[in-house]
Parts: C-alpha cells; sequence; structure tokens
C-alpha cells in the first residue's frame, strides 16, 4: 500500500476512535463514575444519528421512491438559509434535547428500583428505537435508511481530503467533551456521583438526593452518546437500523470502557482505541480470526475476561481503594461462605 | 426493636400458602379497568390470535420462570438467559439434523407433529447440554465474582459479556443464516370461531404445563427445593443453618436452564425456524414477565407470561408483527408507572 | 478445656474494623452474657463465631478446633448454632418448613424433633403450616429458637432474644432458654439492657468499642455499681 493509502486508513480508523470514545466517555459518565447500567447505547446512538439526519438530509425524492415526509434539510429553506454549517450546530442542540429527554424518561422510570431495571428498560428502549425506525417508514425511510446526510464544513476543502477536516472535528468535540467531563466530574457534583457509586445507602443518609443526582448523571452520559451519534451519522453519510445493531452500538463501546478502565476518562479513550484497534485489525488476520463471528464471540470474552482478570481495565481509576478489590483486599473470603453484602 | 420481617421478603416462595394482598382501592380500580378493558375487546378480538398468545405465552413462561428463581436467589439479572435459550434450540439442531442421520436414524413429521421422534430425544440432551454449560459458566465466572463480593450489577454486566460470546459462539458454528429442524408440513386442527392450532401447539403447551409443574413440585416438596426458597428468604440464616450455597446455587442453574434449553426449542418449533439472535430478541418479553410478575416470584412470571404473550400476539391485529417485544416492553413500562414491583407481590414486599 | 475459646479476635466488615481483640471463653453447660453499649461490636462477635463475618487474627476454638476459616454452613454441623437478632425466621416458609430447614444437614428422619419443638413450644404446633412471616414476635423468637434446635446443637448462640418482646413474653422466653441449659445445652447471650439475662448467667463479659472491657460472675456484675450505672441503665 502506498503511503496516501495508508494515511487514508489512518484518518478514517482515528475518526471511528475518535467517535467511539465519545460513546465510551458518555458510557464512563454512567457506569464509571455513578455506576449506571445502560445496555441500550444503541438507543441513544441511533436518536443522536436520526436526529441530526432527518434535520439536515434534502428533502425525499420520489424518483428513489423514498417513503419518508419529514424531509429535513432545514438548511434548504429560503427564510432560514444560513447553510448547513450553523444548521449542523443548531441539530446537534437537537441531538442533545431529544436525547436528553429519552434519558429523563427512562432514568424517571426506573432510577429509583434497583440497578438491573435501568439495564432491562435501556435494552428495551433500544429496540423500540430500533423497531420504530424500521417500521415506521415515514419516519426515516425504514429499513432503506437515510443517505445524503451532508458533510460539515464540506465547501471548505475538496471531497477526497474531506476525512482529514472531519478527523479535526471530531477531535475537536471529542477534546472538549474530554474537558467538559473531566472538570465535571473533578466537581463536589462529581464526587457525589462516586459517592452514590461506593455506598447508595451511605449517600442517602448523608442527605444527598441519591436519585436527582444519578438522573442527571444518566442525563449528561446519554446526551454526550447523542453527540456521537450524530457525528457518526455525518461520517457515514447513511444510517439504517441496521446500523444500530446491539453489537457495534452497544457491546464494543462496553468492551472499549471496560477494557480501557471505567472510571477513568483516559481509560475510556484509550480502550476506544485499543478494542477499535483490534476489531478492525482483527480483519487482516488469517484463517478464522477474521471471521466476524469470532470477533463477536472476542468481545463478550474481552467484557468477561476484564471483569475477571482485570476489573479496573488498563488503566484503572486514580484513587485509594478500588471498587472490587477493596471488598475483599483484607482477608481471604471463605469459600462458598461469603454472605451478601 | 425488630423491624417486622414482611418488609425484607424476598417474593420468591409464595408458595408456603396462601397470602393476603394488600391491594389499595387505586390498583383494584385499575384491575378492574384493565379487565372490563380486555373482556370488552374481546368480540373484536380474532380467537385465533389469543389461542396463538397463549401458546407463546407457555414459552416465555418457561424463560421467565428460570429466569426469575436465578433472579431471586441469585440476584442478578442473568443477560445471558436469552441465549441459553439459543444455545438449546441449536444443539437440538446439531442433534436432530446432523448426529442422528450420520447415526442413520432420520425422521420428520413424528405423528401429527411437524418434527421428527428424534426431537424428543435431543431436547433433554439439550437441556443437559445447557445445564452442564450454565454450571461451568458458574464455576469458572460467576463464583469467582460472588468470592470477590462484587456488586450485583458486576454479575449482571458479566451476563451481558457472557450471552454476547454464547451468541458468537452459535454463529461461529452455525452461521448466521435460518435453519430449521427436519419437518414436514401438516394438517392444522380446525376449530369454531375460526381458530387454527398447530399440532405442535399441543405439544409446546403439554411440555410447558408438565415442566411448570415439576418445578412447582420441585420447589415446594423437596428437601433442595425448600432449600432454594430459604436462600431467597434469608441467604445468612440459611448459611447458618447448614445449607450450603454451592448446591443451591448449582439447582438453580440447572432448573433456569433446563427450562431456558426446552423454551429454545419450543420456540424454534412455534416459530419454524433458528437463528442465532433468537434468544436475545425473546429477551425483552421474558424479562417483561419477570418484572410485570415481580422480580423473584415464580407465580407472578407464569401470569405476566401468558398476559404478554396474549396481549402481544393481540396486537398483531392492528400493529405490524414486528412490534412484538415492543409491546411486551410497553407493558412491562406502564407496570413501572403503575406498580414498580410488579403486579402480582404484596404491598410492602420487594427487594 | 473450654468449650469455645475466642482469643484475640480482629473483625470487621469491609475495610472497617470492629472488633479489635475480644475474648472469652465458655464452658461445657454454661450459659454466658456479653453486655456493651449500642454498636460495641457484640453483634459482628456472634456474627464472627458463627462465620458470617471473617476473622482477621486471632482463633476461635470450638470443641478443641479452630474453626476461624471454617464457612458458615459447616460451623453449623460441628454443633454451634445462631440465632440471629433479627431476619430470623424464613418468612415465606411455613412452621414446620422452617424446622426443616434447621435440620437441613441430618440424613436421619428427624420428624421426632420437629415434634419435640412442637411439644417444647406449643405456640409453633397451632398451626404448622402457617407462613413464618405471618408470626407475632414472640412467636417467632421461639420459632428461631427451634430452628437452631433442629440440629441438636451443644452450644446455641442467641443474639438479644428478648428485643422487642412483651415482658410475659420475655419471661416465657427465658423459661425456655433455662430449659434449654437444663438439658446440656451450653448458651452464648447477648443482651443490651440485661438484667434478667445476667441474673440467670454463670458469668458475663462487658464489651465496649470492640474490646474487652470486665468478665466476672453473672451476679457479681449486676451487683457492680458502674456496670450497673453504664450498660444496665441504671
Amino acid at each position: 500500500m502506498e503511503l496516501a493509502g495508508v494515511l487514508n486508513y489512518l484518518v478514517g480508523f482515528f475518526i471511528m476512535v475518535g467517535i467511539y470514545g465519545i460513546f465510551s466517555l458518555g458510557l464512563n459518565v454512567q457506569w464509571g463514575f455513578t455506576g449506571l447500567f445502560n445496555a441500550g447505547i444503541a438507543g441513544f446512538f441511533a436518536l443522536g444519528a436520526y436526529t441530526t439526519a432527518l434535520l439536515t438530509t434534502p428533502a425525499p425524492d420520489a424518483a428513489q421512491v423514498e417513503d419518508f415526509i419529514f424531509g429535513g434539510n432545514l438548511a434548504g429553506l429560503p427564510y432560514l438559509d444560513w447553510g448547513i454549517d450553523f444548521w449542523f450546530i443548531l441539530s446537534l442542540a437537537a441531538v442533545a434535547l431529544v436525547c436528553g429527554i429519552v434519558a429523563y424518561a427512562v432514568g424517571r422510570l426506573t432510577l429509583r428500583l434497583s440497578g438491573d431495571y435501568l439495564a432491562i428498560a435501556t435494552l428495551g428502549i433500544a429496540e423500540a428505537v430500533r423497531l420504530m425506525f424500521l417500521n415506521e417508514k415515514w419516519i426515516a425511510n425504514g429499513s432503506k435508511g437515510l443517505y445524503r446526510i451532508p458533510e460539515f464544513l464540506g465547501d471548505l476543502v475538496s471531497p477526497a481530503n474531506y476525512d482529514y477536516l472531519f478527523l479535526v472535528v471530531v477531535l475537536v468535540v471529542l477534546a472538549l467533551l474530554y474537558l467538559a467531563v473531566q472538570r465535571v466530574v473533578n466537581s463536589p457534583w462529581g464526587r457525589v456521583l462516586r459517592a452514590i457509586r461506593e455506598d447508595e445507602v451511605a449517600a442517602q443518609s448523608s442527605g444527598k438526593d441519591v436519585y436527582s443526582f444519578k438522573l442527571q448523571a444518566f442525563i449528561l452520559g446519554g446526551i454526550i452518546m447523542g453527540i456521537g451519534g450524530a457525528l457518526y451519522a455525518h461520517h457515514v453519510r447513511f444510517i439504517s437500523p441496521i446500523t444500530f445493531d446491539p453489537l457495534l452500538a452497544t457491546f464494543v463501546i462496553w468492551a472499549m470502557l471496560m477494557v480501557g478502565g471505567s472510571g477513568n476518562n483516559r481509560g475510556a479513550l484509550l480502550g476506544a482505541f485499543v478494542v477499535w484497534g483490534i476489531w478492525s485489525g482483527t480483519q487482516f488476520l488469517p484463517w478464522f480470526f477474521a471471521d466476524p463471528n469470532f470477533r463477536f464471540f472476542m468481545i463478550g470474552v474481552l467484557i468477561v475476561g476484564v471483569i475477571l482478570i482485570r476489573p479496573g481495565g488498563i488503566l484503572g481509576e486514580t484513587r485509594r481503594v478500588s471498587r472490587v478489590v477493596g471488598a475483599s483486599s483484607h482477608t481471604p473470603v471463605k469459600e462458598g461462605g461469603n454472605p451478601k453484602e | 426493636m425488630t423491624r417486622p420481617l414482611e418488609t425484607r421478603l424476598s417474593p420468591l416462595s409464595r408458595l408456603a400458602g396462601p397470602i393476603r394482598r394488600q391491594w389499595s382501592p387505586g390498583h383494584t380500580t385499575v384491575a378492574i379497568v384493565l379487565a372490563a378493558l380486555a373482556i370488552g375487546l374481546l368480540p373484536f378480538v380474532h380467537m385465533g390470535l389469543v389461542v396463538n398468545g397463549v401458546f407463546l405465552g407457555a414459552i416465555i413462561a418457561l424463560g421467565a420462570v428460570g429466569l426469575t428463581l436465578i433472579y431471586g436467589i441469585l440476584h442478578f439479572a442473568n443477560f445471558a438467559h436469552g441465549d441459553y435459550m439459543t444455545m438449546g434450540a441449536y444443539v437440538a439442531l446439531f442433534l436432530t439434523a446432523s448426529f442422528f442421520p450420520w447415526l442413520g436414524v432420520t425422521s420428520d413429521g413424528f405423528g401429527p407433529f411437524t418434527f421428527g421422534f428424534t426431537l424428543l430425544i435431543a431436547l433433554p440432551v439439550a437441556a443437559i447440554v445447557v445445564i452442564a454449560g450454565a454450571i461451568l459458566l458458574d464455576r469458572f465466572v460467576y463464583r469467582r465474582l460472588r468470592d470477590r463480593g462484587v456488586s450485583d450489577l458486576f454479575m449482571s454486566m458479566s451476563s451481558m459479556g457472557v450471552a454476547i460470546a454464547l451468541r458468537g459462539l452459535v454463529q461461529m458454528i452455525w452461521g448466521g443464516d435460518i435453519e430449521t429442524y427436519p419437518r414436514e408440513s401438516k394438517q392444522v386442527f380446525h376449530l369454531p370461531m375460526d381458530v387454527r392450532i398447530p399440532p405442535d401447539a399441543i405439544f409446546i403447551a403439554l411440555m410447558a404445563v408438565a415442566l411448570v409443574v415439576t418445578v412447582y413440585l420441585v420447589l415446594t416438596r423437596t428437601r433442595i427445593g425448600k432449600a432454594m426458597r430459604a436462600t431467597a428468604d434469608n441467604p445468612e440464616l440459611a448459611l447458618v443453618s447448614g445449607i450450603g450455597t454451592r448446591g443451591v446455587t448449582w439447582w438453580t442453574w440447572g432448573i433456569g436452564a433446563a427450562l431456558a434449553a426446552t423454551a429454545g426449542v419450543l420456540l424454534a418449533v412455534f416459530q419454524g425456524q433458528l437463528l442465532p439472535i433468537m434468544g436475545w430478541k425473546f429477551l425483552i418479553p421474558v424479562f417483561s414477565a419477570v418484572i410485570l410478575g415481580g422480580i423473584g416470584n415464580p407465580y407472578g412470571a407464569l401470569a405476566a407470561a401468558f398476559a404478554i404473550g396474549v396481549t402481544s400476539e393481540v396486537s398483531t391485529q392492528w400493529m405490524n408483527p414486528s412490534y412484538k417485544p415492543a409491546v411486551a416492553f410497553a407493558m412491562m413500562i406502564a407496570v413501572l408507572l403503575i406498580r414498580p414491583k410488579g403486579l402480582f407481590t404484596m404491598a410492602g414486599s420487594g427487594r | 478445656m473450654a468449650l469455645l475459646e475466642v482469643s484475640a479476635v480482629v473483625s470487621g466488615y469491609g475495610q472497617t474494623e470492629i472488633l479489635h481483640g475480644v475474648s472469652l471463653t465458655i464452658d461445657d453447660g454454661e450459659i454466658v452474657t456479653i453486655i456493651g453499649p449500642n454498636g460495641c461490636g457484640k453483634s459482628t462477635l456472634m456474627k464472627t463465631v458463627a462465620g458470617l463475618v471473617n476473622v482477621w487474627d486471632g482463633t476461635v476454638n470450638f470443641r478443641g478446633k479452630d474453626i476461624s476459616s471454617t464457612p458458615p454452613e459447616q460451623i453449623a454441623r460441628t454443633g454451634l448454632c445462631f440465632v440471629p437478632q433479627t431476619r430470623n425466621v424464613f418468612p415465606t416458609l411455613s412452621i414446620r418448613e422452617n424446622l426443616e430447614m434447621g435440620a437441613f444437614l441430618r440424613k436421619d428422619d428427624f420428624t421426632w424433633r420437629i415434634e419435640e419443638m412442637y411439644r417444647f413450644f406449643p405456640d409453633l404446633a397451632l398451626d404448622p403450616g402457617r407462613r413464618a412471616g405471618s408470626l407475632s414476635g414472640g412467636q417467632r423468637q421461639m420459632l428461631a429458637i427451634a430452628r437452631a434446635l433442629m440440629l441438636d446443637p451443644t452450644l446455641i448462640l442467641l443474639d438479644e432474644p428478648f428485643a422487642g418482646l412483651a415482658p410475659a413474653m420475655v419471661y416465657l422466653v427465658l423459661d425456655r432458654v433455662l430449659e434449654i441449659n437444663r438439658s446440656g445445652v451450653s448458651v452464648l447471650l447477648v443482651e443490651q439492657n440485661a438484667r434478667q439475662a445476667l441474673s440467670v448467667s454463670n458469668r458475663g463479659y462487658v464489651l465496649v468499642s470492640g474490646e474487652n472491657r470486665l468478665e466476672d460472675k453473672g451476679s457479681a456484675l449486676l451487683d457492680n455499681p458502674e456496670v450497673s450505672r453504664l450498660y444496665l441503665g441504671g
């Protein structure tokens, strides 16, 4: 492969790492810092991608037998013709709003109950969102999906070099989100989140409104995921319900956070890099390693393996006691005699 | 002062005898309205769909009773339960479509059914394979986590990892395409009111009833079954009474896995096809039944499974059939709104 | 040799050390009471002996064998049975099933033992199919003790068996405990306000902040004005 080809591949690779890094960060806010088990990242991913796509994509084309009715293309409206780039920013705000509202609804319903309820509810929401986009053709063209999603700042560079520009866009958004999350989790607010994750009862008895803090963290994480989904839509420029298969839209992200180190934002980004590297690297391997089904299997083993062998991930959280090891570090636990906590 | 124990009840093993349910007037109203709605809708509903829903409910029930037992005793949501179902279905596929023919035994269209008698042999074998797999997974994954004292949520999370790995395994071995058991088309039974019952459905219903009755008898009549209920009630007291965790854990996985494997085979028969994703997709109705029935309560799961089966089948009269899991999910959400601890739990109980 | 010998035991939950080296002994046939203020580690001591809380340091010897690293379900087998203060029955199981669970480790036909318990606590015989969760406080305490007796223990640990009971019920349960002791079972009692308990005890210990403070004959502790003032409510 010549240099330009390698470079192009690397740019594409790092765009994906950057986008997955955003999801991983969002999940870190929910799970890493607050201990909220979101099993339906795909739902927020899809909502983010579809929201921005619907707002910016050109109107349906009768010649293409497109079924959806709301063509979006707000940028094309004569009296609001401020260009696609303005609408891009605005649509990110809309994404945040939509994902925030959905996260609020799910959280309100389940965050007062034990953690598994949230996991089950998010799982269901992700599937419901997928089914809605699949069956309600009038919303977003059903299984044919939305294409011709415009590029942000597409006029600035030639289409051949656009990926370089988009990489910068992704990295800027990622950096902003990283700094914001970093700041937020190190604030007193973030300390409360970690206190809740460690011991909900203790946090409650020290007078914190645990439910409200969890709700806020869940919404923040959901918004970040939605933004990741929006960038994804503008990158691949084609989305359909198949895009949001739980494997690539939920499980891979979990593997990233667990591998990198939950509770550590640098870990979340490192995990995105490592796991996406493994994911896209294995396709060059010989024999069955390149089998997508093997990679599927591998993601599952990776999640279980990290929990079993190195619960903190590669980087782990920088703090006094590790959450998992702490419980038994003082003394070996008796075989079979460990009462429920 | 001693705290009243009722507030700490685990809802499993409501089996000891009738209990007083403390319905508040609000809930009674809701129940009456729902019942009236159901009866009022009946004339407009295609009876065939209701009957179909009962059969679907039977399969959901097999999954949900096992899942709720695991939830009540081991205290975590087993996200791999659907994939235990898939495993069961595919092991039976291997036996009926590859292994038995290799031995020279082929069979389809046994009696009135579409499948061959080999499936009747394959079913218990599949159950045993899945039981063994579940116990091995407990030994090498969940027990290590329990011994380390991790939170219940970490257990759920690793079960999600297990679910992905199992599905990957199925896809690696069998590929992602649609498969079917060796089958032969058969006449369906025609009943009045335009109800058609495929003979396979009778088999499904009989299997489900037999297994649920068996589980009931195990839980109420046997030493280990009572020990399981005791552990769900009060794990510490069970330990100091000399009830070892290991035996109870293994039996819980054993019963749950056997029910799941059977549910998987029956689902494949019911749908007439196997797909690696079948179990994962079935997780939503199964979890909905567990939550609707009150986590840890096998009776509740049973009743809720039929409610979900019938409702989601009947919904296809007006809605796209692919919305069935969403209907199950919507029922769960509705319950979370009205009565978060499930419809079939006592007031003040739960975890 | 003492039946139970706890020496310099350190234990606690998670990272928190509750007991900082507690020692006590019980001889065959004794009733021993531990008293102390709220949060002094009495219940933790009981759970540590029963194996529910890990021993970090020190030893627990029961009938000459070190049980400090034995899991709780094995400890029950050795003849040491524990009745927790709260959550001491299986609420959704019937009375009879509770007793059957108490006898989980018995290999013989234990129906006679259940009948014996019905005679010993006639309240339990009224309706053996009744769910334990619906029993009154006193009945529940009786069931909890009966469950622990199913294994024919040599030592029974009772964690605040009289807490929250009506005075008449206290005497009833106390009478049963003495009867159990007369049949040859040693008894280790934990009590917060423990005049009755001390008055029937051979010896007593005062536990403060996870450490031994005093040890004496039961009656001597009752007569000790300081103990009386500080730990027995005046």
